[in-house]
């Protein structure tokens, strides 16, 4: 077995009694003190989380003649300097093969962050469509702290230059944290106010160590993923992935048409003939938590599978998303999930789970 | 009273021929925060070994397998409402009774030194 890679804050994480889990290859905290108390700092205070396992590419060129912009379902041409947006890398079939992020940090320079699973497949997808300008990979050298939480202004505005205020949602600024270079972005995986911090390696376990003392909590991917997927949010490998499209997945609403890209003859198909699969979102109204590739039923037939599931501490319930055969699937008859102990029933509902405001 | 432990990770103390079950610390150590206890029917009766109760964590689910078989007499149904009770304190916190029908069941299982080791050992 492949030794699993460490991020620059390991020996934070180790000092702090994390729990670690391999993960796409890295070892990374699941949890510090406990997934419950993580999920509520975030929701309530500010939890911090490592995700140096992420990766950044950064391209350099043209944006216009370089064969970028049809890289990914993101109009790179139309995304204002400054700004950032979520969209996808698809194969010719409208498979994902990644979803990511892109920024624009000048007319000329953008920067990708995608998942730690697929920085390779990516950048070889990505590569290919390109005729020219400068494509590099710095997910090596980046390390990535994400602090999330009504609290995360005021603790992060102590070690930034300027006003945070400033800082709009998808919107990102380049600057400094303790006289070091950092990509300040105002956007998260949490359905909260926060941020994501963009450093060099060398600097990221001062910040980290900075930002617990100013009172943010570490927290680990359990409560990462708890966080997400009250929001709703997809996660790669789970929801995503080559073999469905962001319409299958539920997300097809990302997707910017007006341009060309990669795969939009596929989902243009798909549009005009209805897709085959579609995404669900339920609770269990109960305690019981649905879990990844549970079969989902109804009137006695499988029907699907649960992509992800959890107990979900601010519903006080378990939540789920499903992927369905759409002939099979009927909204108004009831729907249950199979588990190793008999059924669970299951209640459709409209995302995210966790309604806010 | 000697506690004893499985290979699964559950806890037996047995006065008389009833034996109090619960989970070890180090399995609730390992599921995390604890979210959901499915107990035993009073009255049902179950082999050493067999998957009696379900719990459940944020993360993670797994069975309770009882250490000795038996009926069962009696459940801690404040675990319905305070499943945390668990993590608060594993080794304290009972989760159901049989009335055992086989004593020498229990002398099978291992006592704290030897389930020590075995938790090292995994």
């Amino acid at each position: 077995m492949q030794e699993l890679k460490r991020t620059a804050l390991f020996e934070k994480h180790k000092i702090l009694g994390a729990k670690n889990i391999g993960f796409c290859g890295w070892e990374m905290p699941v949890q510090y003190e406990g997934i419950l108390k993580e999920h509520e700092a975030c929701r309530n205070s500010a939890a911090l989380f490592d995700t140096s396992h992420m990766g950044e590419f950064f391209f350099e060129g043209n944006l216009l003649f370089s064969g970028i912009n049809e890289a990914t379902t993101i109009d790179v041409l139309k995304l204002p300097v400054g700004k950032c947006k979520y969209g996808f890398l698809l194969n010719e079939n409208g498979g994902v093969i990644d979803d990511l992020i892109i920024y624009k940090v000048s007319e000329e320079r953008l920067m990708f962050v995608v998942n730690a699973s697929r920085i390779d497949t990516d950048f070889k997808a990505i590569e290919k469509c390109l005729d020219n300008g400068v494509f590099t990979n710095a997910s090596e050298q980046t390390s990535k702290i994400d602090i999330q939480g009504p609290k995360s202004k005021e603790i992060l505005q102590k070690l930034v230059p300027f006003d945070l205020d400033e800082l709009g949602f998808f919107s990102f600024a380049e600057s400094t944290i303790m006289d070091t270079f950092a990509l300040v972005s105002r956007t998260g995986y949490t359905g909260e106010l926060g941020y994501e911090l963009y450093l060099d390696n060398e600097i990221a376990p001062k910040v980290w160590d900075k930002l617990v003392k100013l009172g943010a909590t570490p927290a680990g991917l359990g409560a990462r993923d708890v966080l997400r997927l009250e929001m709703g949010y997809s996660l790669y490998g789970q929801e995503l992935d080559e073999d469905t499209t962001p319409i299958e997945a539920g997300v097809g609403f990302f997707v910017q048409y007006e341009k060309h890209f990669v795969g939009k003859e596929a989902l243009l198909k798909q549009k005009e003939e209805g897709a085959k699969r579609k995404t669900i979102a339920f609770t269990t109204n109960s305690k019981r938590a649905p879990r990844h590739g549970m079969e989902i039923w109804q009137n006695d037939k499988k029907i699907g599978f649960v992509t992800s599931g959890t107990f979900s501490p601010s519903v006080n319930s378990g939540i789920g998303l499903g992927r369905v055969e759409s002939d099979l699937f009927d909204k108004d008859e009831p729907l249950e999930i199979k588990t190793g102990r008999g059924s669970i029933p299951i209640f459709l509902t409209k995302l995210p789970f966790l309604k806010k405001d | 009273m000697a506690k004893r432990y499985s290979n699964e990770h559950e806890w037996a103390i047995l006065e008389g021929d009833i034996a109090t079950i619960g989970l070890s610390a180090y399995a609730v150590e390992q599921l995390g925060d604890i979210t959901f206890v499915e107990l035993p029917e009073i009255g049902a009766t179950a082999n050493k070994d067999d998957s009696i109760a379900f719990i459940e964590s944020v993360k993670a689910a797994s069975d309770i397998y009882t250490p000795v078989g038996g009926e069962v007499i009696e459940i801690n149904e404040e675990l319905d409402d305070k499943p945390e009770l668990l993590n608060e304190d594993a080794e304290g916190t009972w989760v159901f009774k049989l009335k055992v029908s086989d004593a020498s069941e229990f002398e099978t299982l291992m006592d704290e030194s030897a389930y020590k080791a075995y938790i090292e050992s995994l």
